[in-house]
């Protein structure tokens, strides 16, 4: 056992609202286009949410999409996606040497929702339901799929982590590797949240579900005229080695996953609080080695509801109060929240800044609210900077429940 | 339904449930199993079709009776006929 080993990045699968590839992604968190759109759904007509259009049947036959889920078909692309940008040659890999770590916000609902439907046209006879129901519902599913699809015979778990399932993920993966559990670990975050009505009704009874005349507008962090969330499926996997095993084989390493921390927030369902925030970074930063000035990007968890982006401001205004070339910037302008996929898609977003040193912009702030005025928010434009040697990325969630992963340029 | 509008009906829950393979022209004595390459639970859904979309039942103890089409079709034809 080693818990001192160095955890790299080596490959990045990724899709999101816009953009079905890190090179495509990034792009577009540079040049501002947005992947919101209008959205119909079965019962309450149409809404706004991130939707992602990858091909599913570049990795899985019609009927493995048929008989999975839309967050295991996700995790399957991007799965493939990684091992294959990580430049890997899994033919020849020990695939019991394989793991498969990915957060959830949940997991299930889409399948019941669709199964009560169908029994709800035969009179809810529940001799309708299907033999499915229980293996796209156990809440491994989506990285069982990544197993079954590539024949991964290593451990397979999904974290359950509401929305800061991504750094969850991810976190797990290092961990397995620092435990000797495996040699490659799949780790990251996966979303079908838009696929079930009960998320976005729920955040409609919540007074928090964004409503905006052009979706593209709709996701807006920080602005004065922001309405709440903007809800989007996604996933984003990553490949995970040591870096001893990644510098043997000449890999490209992204970055190292220096330092991390969760924690819980034991004070409110629904309401973050920013001291267990600040207590998670600053965790995070010490088992880095580093201290807050050495962050050149922090990406937010912002969601666009007042409370939230304002206590996380809050938050990162104490930790990151007397360093001026910290620099901060939002993803879900662009894609919406993504949940369980959410951290570890706005952690890839940024990870190319390590190369050409820009920081992308949040998006859509006309009016900025000045109780998020924070210094070196970079809005609307892309920014370029002196230096890009360390990202922090700021995750929280449900219950009470923060993640936060610092990645150092390697 | 005739013995034809049958052997239809079993082809299109068929060509649902095994959406890649060719479901054209299947022979009609050889099994289905080998021919799409079903399993187990690809024969719990052409079940649950059934039901769902003609009312019929098949209990566990008659899944045998599925194994081809023109097995099938013997089957069937008293139950949807």
């Amino acid at each position: 056992m080693a818990i001192q080993d160095r955890i790299v990045i080596t490959g990045v699968g990724l899709t999101s609202p816009n953009g079905d590839n890190l090179e495509q992604y990034r792009k577009n968190l540079l040049a501002g286009v947005s992947g919101v759109q209008d959205f119909e759904t079965r019962y309450m007509g149409k809404l706004i949410a991130g939707v992602c259009h990858y091909d599913p049947l570049k990795y899985q036959k019609k009927k493995d999409v048929r008989r999975g889920t839309r967050a295991g078909s996700i995790a399957i692309y991007c799965s493939h996606e990684a091992i294959s940008d990580s430049g890997l040659d899994f033919s020849a890999a020990d695939k019991s040497r394989v793991g498969v770590f990915l957060g959830i916000t949940e997991h299930g609902n889409v399948e019941t929702e669709n199964e009560v439907y169908n029994i709800s046209l035969k009179g809810y006879d529940t001799a309708f339901w299907t033999h499915h129901h229980n293996p796209r519902t156990v809440a491994n599913n989506p990285a069982g799929e990544v197993t079954l699809s590539m024949g991964i015979s290593g451990p397979h778990y999904t974290v359950g982590a509401a929305c800061a399932a991504g750094n969850a993920g991810l976190i797990s993966g290092v961990q397995m590797l620092r435990l000797g559990e495996v040699d490659v670990a799949l780790a990251g975050g996966v979303s079908e949240a838009i696929h079930t009505f009960g998320i976005f009704a729920s955040f409609k009874a919540q007074g928090a579900l964004a409503t905006h005349e052009i979706a593209a507008k709709a996701s807006r962090p920080y602005d004065l005229d922001r309405n709440g969330i903007v809800v989007s499926e996604g996933g984003c996997v990553y490949v995970l080695e040591r870096y001893e095993d990644a510098r043997k084989r000449g890999a490209k390493i992204y970055g190292e996953i220096a330092g991390y921390a969760m924690n819980s927030d034991a004070s409110d369902f629904v309401l973050p609080l920013p001291q267990r925030q600040v207590e998670c970074m600053r965790l995070a930063l010490a088992r880095a080695g580093i201290t807050p000035a050495q962050i050149d990007i922090v990406n937010t968890h912002a969601t666009a509801t007042r409370l939230g982006d304002q206590q996380e401001t809050q938050a990162v205004r104490e930790v990151f109060k007397e360093t001026p070339t910290t620099y901060i910037n939002n993803t879900k302008s662009f894609i919406g929240h993504a949940m369980g996929a959410a951290a570890a898609l706005e952690l890839a977003g940024n990870l190319p800044a390590f190369q050409d040193l820009v920081v992308h912009p949040t998006i859509n702030v006309d009016h900025l609210d000045p109780e998020c005025a924070i210094p070196n928010l970079v809005m609307n434009e892309p920014r370029k900077i002196q230096k890009v040697d360390y990202i922090l990325n700021n995750s929280a969630g449900m219950l009470g429940i923060n993640a936060v992963v610092v990645v150092k340029r390697v | 339904m005739t013995r034809q509008e049958i052997r239809q009906a079993i082809i299109d829950i068929l060509a649902d449930i095994a959406p890649d393979e060719d479901t054209a022209n299947l022979k009609d004595d050889v099994s289905l199993r080998d021919q799409l390459g079903l399993d187990s639970m690809d024969f719990l859904d052409i079940v649950m079709e059934l039901r769902k979309r003609y009312n019929v039942e098949v209990p566990s103890s008659d899944y045998p009776q599925l194994a081809t089409m023109t097995s099938c079709l013997d089957y069937l034809s008293p139950k949807m006929a």
